[in-house]
C-alpha cells in the first residue's frame, strides 16, 4: 500500500489554439508524498493541475488519481480529491461558514456533518471570528486559508494546491506553510505548484521543474540545488588582500571572482551548516579582516539559468522573505 | 467522515436544494437584484397605470387598471428574468463553477438550482405587482381557483423563460453583456405584445407579431382567468382565441427547447 501511486500522469499533452500548454508531462506521486511542481508563469503548471482534477481534458496521454482515470472516471476521482485553485473558487456573497457547509453538502455530507466539519475547519484555520462575514470582505490571506479549508472538507486522501501562496505577503505566506505542513502530518498525498524554489524546498519531498510544458528536471531539493551549482558566497573585506583567494579556495566549489578594488570576492559554494563561520575563520586565520559574509541560496532564476541557460522570460515577483521561522 | 452513498435521485435533489438556497442568499444580499423584484415592480405598475391609463381607451370598455395588471405582471416577470442570465454569467466568470466541477455533485444542479431560485423570485415579483394593483384598485372578477390559475400561468411561463435566459447567460462574455443582451431580447418581447396596450391599432406587421407573441398569449390567458377586460378575445388568430392553451403550449415548448440547449451551452462553456 505504501508504494501505491496516488497520482500518476503519462505523456500529458494539451494545446490552446497555437499555444502548447503541455508537451508530454509525466508525474508520479506515491501515497503520502508531497510533490512540488516548480515553474514560471505559463509553464503549464495550472493546466496539469486542471487535468488531474478533472477540470480539463488532456489532448493526449493519460492520468490516474487515487487509482481512477481522470477522463473515464471523473466522479470517482472527484470523491478522492481536494482542490485549492489559484483563483478565488468560492462564493463571494456567501459567508465563510456558508461556503464550507455548501461544499460539504455538495460533496455528499449530511447537513449536520457538514456544519460540524465547517466549524472544525474554521477553528483550525483561525477563521472563526470571520465565519459570519461575506467572503468579499476577507483579506487575501484569509481567502487562501478558506480556499484550502474548502479543499479539506471531506478529508480527501489526495490534495492539489495550485500556487497556494502566490500574491500573499510574507507573514501570510509563512502561516500558510505552517498550515500545509500540518496537513502533511495527516498523511495526505499532495501535489503543490509554486513559482518559488524556497516554497518547494520548505514543503516538498520531491520537486519537478517544468518549463514550456515539459519536465526539465526532477529530484529532491538538494539534488536540484546541486544541479544549479548550489549557493553563491559573497565576501567583503575591510581592505584588499591578495591572500584572500587562497584562504577561501578550499571552501568554495568553483572559480573565485574578485572585484576591481579587490575587496569583494564571489564564488559558488555548496551550502552547508557552518559555512559562513568557516569562511570567517579561514580569513581570520590568514590575518584578513572581514566586513561582510553573505551566502545566497539559489533562486528559481538561478535554477532556470542553470537548467536552460536562459533567464525566465517574464520574471515573477519574488518577495524577499525576511521572516524568522519560530 | 466519508460521504454517505445516497440513491442517485436523492443526491441530485439535495444538490439542487443546496444550490437553490445559495442563489436565494445572493438575491437577498445583492441590493440590485432584490430591487429588480421588489421596488421595480411597484414603480412600473404605478407609472404605467397612471401614465398610460390616462390615454388608453379599451375597445369594449373596462378599466385600464383592471386591464393593465396582467400586462404588468407579464412585463415585470419577463424583464426580471434577465437576472437569470446575469447571475449565471457572473458565476461563469468567477472561479466558483470550477470549484463545483471538482466536487462529486450532480453537475446540472447548477442550472436547475438557479431556475428554482428564479422561480421563487418570480413569485415574489408577481406578489409585489399584484399587491400594488390591489392597492390602486385592480380587482379580479373570477373564482379564487381561476385567479390562482392565472398566476400559475405566469409562473409556468417565467420558469420556461428562465431557461431561455440561462442560454443568454451561457453565451455572454460577462454579466454586463448578459444584461445588455437580455434587455435587447426581452424588452421588445415584453413591449411588442398586448401587455400594455390593445394590439388593434398597431401597424400590421407589429400587430401580427404581437398577436403571436408568447407574452401576449400569457397575458390574454391571465386576463381571461382573472375575469379582467381582455380585448384580444376579439382577435381572430388561434392563440388569442385559445389563450390558456396557447400560453401553456408556449411555456412547455420554450422549456423543451431551451432547457436542453442551456445544458449543452453550459457544458460547452465550462469544458476546458
Amino acid at each position: 500500500m505504501t508504494n501505491q501511486l496516488m497520482i500518476e500522469a503519462h505523456g500529458l499533452t494539451k494545446r490552446f489554439g497555437p499555444t502548447v500548454a503541455l508537451d508530454g508531462i509525466d508525474l508520479e506521486v506515491p501515497a503520502g508524498a508531497i510533490l512540488g511542481v516548480l515553474g514560471p508563469n505559463g509553464a503549464g503548471k495550472t493546466t496539469a493541475v486542471r487535468i488531474l482534477t478533472t477540470l480539463t481534458r488532456p489532448a493526449g496521454g493519460s492520468a490516474r488519481v487515487a487509482g481512477h482515470d481522470v477522463v473515464r472516471e471523473p466522479a470517482a476521482v472527484q470523491r478522492n480529491i481536494g482542490v485549492t485553485g489559484q483563483d478565488a473558487t468560492l462564493d463571494e456573497v456567501l459567508t465563510g461558514r456558508q461556503n464550507l457547509v455548501m461544499i460539504g453538502r455538495l460533496s455528499g455530507l449530511r447537513r449536520r456533518d457538514a456544519k460540524a466539519r465547517a466549524d472544525e475547519l474554521l477553528a483550525q484555520f483561525d477563521l472563526l471570528d470571520a465565519s459570519e462575514r461575506m467572503l468579499k470582505t476577507y483579506s487575501g490571506g484569509m481567502r487562501r486559508r478558506l480556499d484550502l479549508a474548502a479543499g479539506l472538507v471531506t478529508r480527501p486522501p489526495v490534495l492539489f494546491l495550485d500556487e497556494p501562496t502566490t500574491g500573499l505577503d510574507p507573514t501570510s505566506r509563512v502561516r500558510m506553510w505552517q498550515v500545509i505542513r500540518e496537513l502533511v502530518g495527516d498523511g495526505v498525498t499532495l501535489l503543490l505548484t509554486t513559482q518559488y524554489l524556497d516554497e518547494a524546498d520548505e514543503l516538498a519531498d520531491r520537486i519537478v521543474v517544468i518549463d514550456h510544458g515539459r519536465v526539465i528536471a526532477g529530484g529532491t531539493a538538494g539534488e536540484l540545488k546541486a544541479q544549479t551549482g548550489g549557493a553563491r558566497l559573497e565576501v567583503t573585506l575591510s581592505t584588499a588582500d591578495a591572500d584572500a583567494v587562497s584562504a577561501l579556495d578550499p571552501l568554495v566549489s568553483g572559480a573565485i571572482t574578485v572585484s576591481h578594488d579587490g575587496r569583494r570576492l564571489r564564488a559558488p559554494v555548496r551550502s552547508g551548516a557552518g559555512l559562513a563561520t568557516a569562511v570567517v575563520r579561514a580569513l581570520d586565520g590568514a590575518g584578513i579582516t572581514v566586513d561582510d559574509v553573505e551566502v545566497h541560496q539559489p533562486s528559481l532564476d538561478d535554477v532556470f539559468f542553470a537548467l536552460t541557460g536562459n533567464p525566465i522570460a517574464a520574471p515573477a515577483a519574488e518577495p524577499e522573505l525576511e521572516v524568522s521561522h519560530s | 467522515m466519508n460521504a454517505i452513498a445516497l440513491p442517485r435521485g436523492v443526491g441530485q435533489l439535495r444538490d439542487v436544494i443546496v444550490l437553490t438556497g445559495r442563489n436565494l442568499v445572493h438575491i437577498a444580499r445583492e441590493p440590485l437584484q432584490l430591487s429588480d423584484v421588489t421596488v421595480q415592480p411597484i414603480l412600473f405598475t404605478l407609472l404605467f397605470v397612471y401614465v398610460f391609463g390616462a390615454g388608453v381607451v379599451l375597445p369594449g370598455g373596462g378599466s385600464y387598471t383592471d386591464f393593465a395588471i396582467a400586462g404588468l405582471l407579464a412585463l415585470n416577470l419577463t424583464t426580471s428574468s434577465i437576472g437569470t442570465a446575469v447571475g449565471l454569467s457572473t458565476d461563469l466568470n468567477s472561479g466558483v463553477i470550477d470549484r463545483f466541477r471538482t466536487l462529486p455533485m450532480w453537475k446540472p444542479s447548477v442550472l436547475v438550482g438557479r431556475s428554482f431560485a428564479d422561480l421563487l423570485t418570480a413569485a415574489i415579483c408577481a406578489t409585489f405587482v399584484a399587491a400594488t394593483g390591489l392597492v390602486i384598485g385592480w380587482r379580479p372578477d373570477a373564482s379564487l381557483a381561476s385567479t390562482l390559475a392565472g398566476f400559475g400561468v405566469f409562473l409556468l411561463f417565467s420558469y420556461a423563460l428562465s431557461w431561455c435566459c440561462a442560454c443568454l447567460g451561457a453565451i455572454s462574455k460577462g454579466p454586463e453583456s448578459a444584461q445588455g443582451l437580455g434587455l435587447v431580447v426581452l424588452f421588445p418581447l415584453a413591449i411588442v405584445s398586448n401587455a400594455l396596450v390593445p394590439t388593434a391599432h398597431m401597424p400590421a406587421v407589429l400587430r401580427t407579431i404581437a398577436d403571436w407573441n408568447p407574452v401576449s398569449a400569457v397575458t390574454a390567458a391571465a386576463r381571461q382567468l382573472f375575469g379582467n377586460p381582455n380585448p384580444s378575445a376579439a382577435i381572430h388568430v388561434w392563440p388569442m382565441q385559445h389563450p390558456v392553451l396557447a400560453a401553456v403550449l408556449w411555456s412547455v415548448g420554450l422549456f423543451v427547447v431551451f432547457a436542453p440547449l442551456a445544458t449543452v451551452l453550459y457544458r460547452r462553456r465550462t469544458a476546458g
